[in-house]
């Protein structure tokens, strides 16, 4: 239905243009110059030039209006805070400047139209004015250079300070997988070449380092709120990227290095749940998997939601559905969800 | 100033343009060594050939994301078997956003753009018979030429063309095991590649070297007009980065054919381990943006060349700042190759190199903004003469700025953690380097149209109506595609009903895909015009926008050698327009311009030098 209604505007469209064209060219008058901008078409481009000044601070507004609300929930990371900090600060610089470019570049287009006669004003240059545009630009970014790298310095700064939580993303396609370090909090020895599909090894752990004994791999990722967690990404393929938008985090997984990155959620899933915007999100979603499950369609269950991991690296065809949950929990339910889970020892015993 | 031109004073009084060679149909249309030749020809493979392919690619996959797995008999048309019932497999999906990058970056964008106009306005500009070596100018265009022809072919290979995404990072692109587009069409894609570079490298060296040797007299480099000053310095980027992405390419071919390990290392897929050890995919992303980044600014600064000079025609002002317009490209050019790194900052690359790359990227912003403000400066005051090229160079300046903002998050190692590889990068470098570089691109042949039909104009309503529709619909794509990536969804995502919190977002992708369609549409507008004026008897005036620039005193007529007389001498700035003496008349009564040819008149005072 929607198709058909589409190419049925394209296909007015298309007859609007080409009935325009026809105008046009009736009202042409047949000279040498007859291609060439003239006073009217000046005047009538001009006023167009205008209105497009007023179309884009439309789209601007209607884009705010309609479309803020889809934008990701207020960040459920520490450094998470400072990073949605950084990111206003300069969309308000941003959105002052283009602004006032925009407007001067297009009132200019109207307002200096041509017309026949008209003197237009030899300006070569102005040294003052150039080096103002010059300078503000220049004390601006330094600005948001240096809070950049401070948060940036901050941030990717992956140190055992604090008894961080040690876990392993681990990336293939087209799924992910985490690694616990288990009691001792330290991951054992690990390379692709020790992958034992028979033997249910599928991360290519070493079975002789006792390190690796008592790690727990799981396909949901638990966080307890509140401790930071330092993650070492590993790739056994081509690359991922691992992408927690709500975290504000960020790393591709690279076959034949492991990546780092660390922090620290501040909101379990059942606290961002009760957000107000969340649970507007929800609704909104839901309503539209009602009506898709009303039409009959797959997919269209209600929704719950959920913090999420996502491949955002091309991977390969099922790239747009390599996911794993995230679950932040306190302290105590995930200790009981970790008592429920079985280490690689017992996996491995358990196989022969 | 004009000791540096002397040299060219013999070649100038030479009696090249007189002889007229006996020319077949050959020699004429196909193997021409003529550079307006060469550039129609670069126009209608570029960009009108490869670019109808590129933009018909987009509007497949723009379908796809807004009706997720809904079938289109256009698609079982089109596609054949990649697209079973009509419906778009996902396969296919990926290797249509490859080669719509491939074919609108590198064949579109560089080789349509640069090749068209470097090799018309070179030596039309700078009052030069031809460029320094017509034969390798022949041979550079051919090279484009079978790469075009290969790149086209790896479409139609079995298992499909190469789907890796346009920067073809391995070991996804290396190992076929991890998808079916890595075998043969990775192969020819790269074949295509490396002869694309050996091309490119041809035209560059070419256009350098006649750009540096073959100006007339009084034609010193500070009275260049700001396109032969953009086209210079892009070839010279050119000729500094493409060799890096040709041995990447090379590497890359050796650790696919011959089992080398430069990228690949600690591989399991399907079930075995590979013999890959010690290689490093960052490595190949190094390699691979010491190029791409250069490469957005090869696509970027010969728009805003020609922006530049269709402006100042337009406006009948000189462009403003002329030496901070100069040194803002300098600028830009050499900032480009020392901030790849920001494509880099989450591959796993050292946090205190990503500390560097924003430091130099944000740089960048500086002579960004110069030039921005400058060309506002410019329209301050005109008698603007709103032609299609000059609506076209007015909204390139739009979609720079738009574009370029969003490049200060980008730019941002920090803020690029949430929104690297979102729909957020798309719409970014989309406004700032696809649509202002085709906007320029348009600007271009709109203003030059006459300089390549031998006098003959394009409709200008039917420009009109291409602009305006265009314009309207770029932002109606590109403008709400922030808020898709800010909502976190990734880049090339087959469809996003995996994930039930992008479900509210389908209506924006809709809406894009509603405008992306429209936009299309109107391009086809442009073809029309294009093809119907180009075989239009109506000739236009010698000289239709009164520019002051010496293509415009070449002969209409197509001849070799450009001029039938001697070459013309040069004695002043290309950007004498609304020149007036004290009097406050013009320095040529009744006229608002000066050409570059007209002597300075008595007591007038030589600006800008």
């Amino acid at each position: 239905m929607t198709t058909a209604l589409t190419f049925i505007v394209l296909a007015l469209v298309g007859i609007a243009i080409w009935q325009m064209t026809k105008i046009f060219e009736l009202t042409q008058i047949k000279n040498e110059n007859a291609q060439i901008a003239n006073d009217q078409d000046n005047k009538n481009q001009g006023y167009l030039m205008f209105a497009f000044l007023i179309f884009i601070y439309g789209i601007t507004i209607f884009s705010f209006v309609k479309y803020s609300k889809f934008l990701l929930p207020e960040s459920s990371s520490a450094h998470g805070a400072e990073y949605d900090n950084l990111m206003l600060i300069s969309f308000v610089i941003i959105f002052i400047v283009q602004t006032i470019t925009q407007a001067l570049l297009h009132y200019f287009g109207y307002k200096y139209r041509g017309k026949t006669g008209n003197k237009a004003h030899f300006y070569v240059e102005n040294h003052k004015l150039e080096l103002i545009w010059t300078f503000i630009p220049m004390v601006v970014l330094a600005v948001l250079i240096g809070w950049g790298l401070y948060t940036w310095t901050n941030i990717m700064d992956v140190n055992d300070e604090d008894n961080p939580l040690i876990i392993e993303l681990y990336a293939q396609q087209f799924q992910w997988s985490a690694r616990y370090g288990g009691t001792d909090n330290v991951l054992g020895g690990a390379n692709v070449r020790m992958i034992d599909i028979d033997r249910a090894n599928v991360l290519g752990l070493d079975e002789s380092d006792s390190y690796a004994t008592d790690d727990v791999i799981v396909r949901e990722l638990h966080l307890p709120v509140g401790r930071k967690v330092n993650f070492k990404m590993r790739s056994q393929d081509v690359l991922h990227s691992a992408y927690m938008p709500h975290f504000r985090a960020q790393m591709n997984c690279v076959p034949g290095m492991t990546t780092e990155f660390s922090f620290t959620p501040t909101k379990t899933t059942k606290e961002i749940r009760l957000d107000p915007d969340v649970i507007d999100k929800v609704a909104r979603t839901n309503k539209i998997r009602a009506e898709k499950a009303a039409n009959g369609a797959d997919n269209s269950e209600p929704w719950e939601y959920d913090y999420i991991l996502l491949c955002n690296k091309i991977c390969g065809k099922s790239h747009y559905n390599m996911q794993m949950k995230i679950i932040v929990e306190t302290q105590e339910e995930y200790e009981a969800w970790m008592k429920t889970q079985k280490t690689f020892g017992q996996t491995m015993t358990s196989m022969q | 100033m004009s000791a540096a031109t002397a040299h060219v004073d013999d070649h100038a009084h030479d009696d090249h343009g007189h002889h007229h060679h006996k020319e077949t149909f050959v020699t004429k249309y196909i193997f021409s060594q003529d550079h307006k030749m060469i550039a129609k020809q670069y126009l209608i493979t570029g960009v009108l050939f490869m670019g109808f392919i590129g933009i018909a690619m987009s509007l497949m996959f723009r379908m796809q994301l807004a009706w997720p797995a809904e079938s289109f008999a256009i698609f079982e048309a089109v596609l054949g078997d990649w697209a079973p019932e009509g419906v778009m497999d996902a396969d296919m999906y990926l290797a249509l956003v490859t080669m719509h990058g491939t074919i609108m970056v590198f064949f579109v964008l560089t080789a349509g753009l640069s090749g068209t106009f470097s090799n018309l306005l070179i030596p039309l500009q700078i009052g030069a018979r031809d460029m320094a070596s017509g034969f390798l100018n022949m041979l550079s265009f051919w090279m484009f030429f079978v790469s075009c022809v290969i790149m086209v072919l790896s479409l139609f290979v079995e298992a499909g063309p190469a789907a890796a995404g346009w920067t073809i990072y391995p070991p996804l692109s290396a190992v076929e095991l991890a998808q079916p587009g890595s075998g043969l069409g990775m192969t020819l894609w790269l074949s295509s590649m490396a002869i694309f570079i050996a091309s490119s490298l041809l035209g560059s060296l070419n256009y350098i070297v006649t750009v540096l040797n073959l100006r007339t007299k009084g034609m010193s480099m500070s009275r260049l007009p700001l396109t032969i000053w953009a086209f210079f310095i892009t070839a010279i980027i050119g000729v500094i980065s493409f060799p890096v992405l040709l041995s990447a390419a090379l590497l890359l071919i050796m650790d696919r054919s011959f089992g080398t390990s430069f990228f690949l290392s600690d591989i399991f897929i399907q079930g075995e381990v590979l013999h890959y050890q010690g290689g490093s995919p960052v490595l190949f992303e190094h390699l691979f943006w010491f190029l791409g980044h250069p490469e957005v600014y090869i696509v970027l600064l010969p728009a805003l060349g020609i922006t530049s000079e269709v402006m100042a025609t337009n406006a009948r002002k000189p462009i403003f700042g002329y030496r901070a317009m100069v040194a803002s490209i300098m600028a830009i050019a050499f900032l480009s190759t020392i901030v790849w790194g920001h494509h880099m900052f989450i591959s796993g690359m050292n946090p205190f190199l990503g500390s560097v790359f924003t430091f130099t990227t944000l740089l960048i912003a500086i002579p960004s903004a110069v030039k921005a403000f400058n060309y506002i400066t410019t329209l301050w005051k005109g008698n603007l003469q709103l032609n299609p090229a000059m609506l076209f160079s007015i909204a390139l300046v739009s979609t720079f700025i738009t574009g370029g903002l969003t490049g200060i998050i980008l730019g941002d190692s920090t803020l690029d953690i949430n929104v690297h590889d979102t729909y957020f990068v798309v719409a970014h470098f989309h406004l700032v380097m696809g649509i202002s570089a085709l906007y320029g691109l348009f600007a271009g042949v709109y203003h030059w149209f006459p300089k390549m039909f031998e006098g003959r104009l394009m409709n200008k309503n039917l420009g009109y109506v291409h602009f305006w529709v265009t314009a309207v619909c770029a932002y109606g794509v590109f403008f709400p595609m922030h808020f898709v990536g800010m909502a976190g969804v990734p880049r090339r995502y087959y469809e996003n009903t995996a994930f039930p919190m992008f479900d509210e977002l389908t209506d924006v992708q809709v809406l894009m895909t509603v405008f992306a369609l429209i936009a299309g549409a109107a391009q086809l507008i442009f073809v029309y015009n294009f093809v119907t004026s180009m075989f239009s008897n109506k000739i236009g005036p010698k000289n239709p926008w009164k520019s002051t620039t010496l293509e415009w005193t070449a002969e209409v007529k197509h001849i070799h050698g450009n001029w039938d007389g001697p070459i013309p001498h040069v004695h002043r700035w290309a950007y004498d327009y609304s020149k007036v003496d004290e009097n406050g008349e013009y320095i040529i009564p009744g006229q608002d311009y000066v050409p570059q040819t007209v002597p300075l008149q008595k007591d007038e005072e030589e600006l800008n030098h």
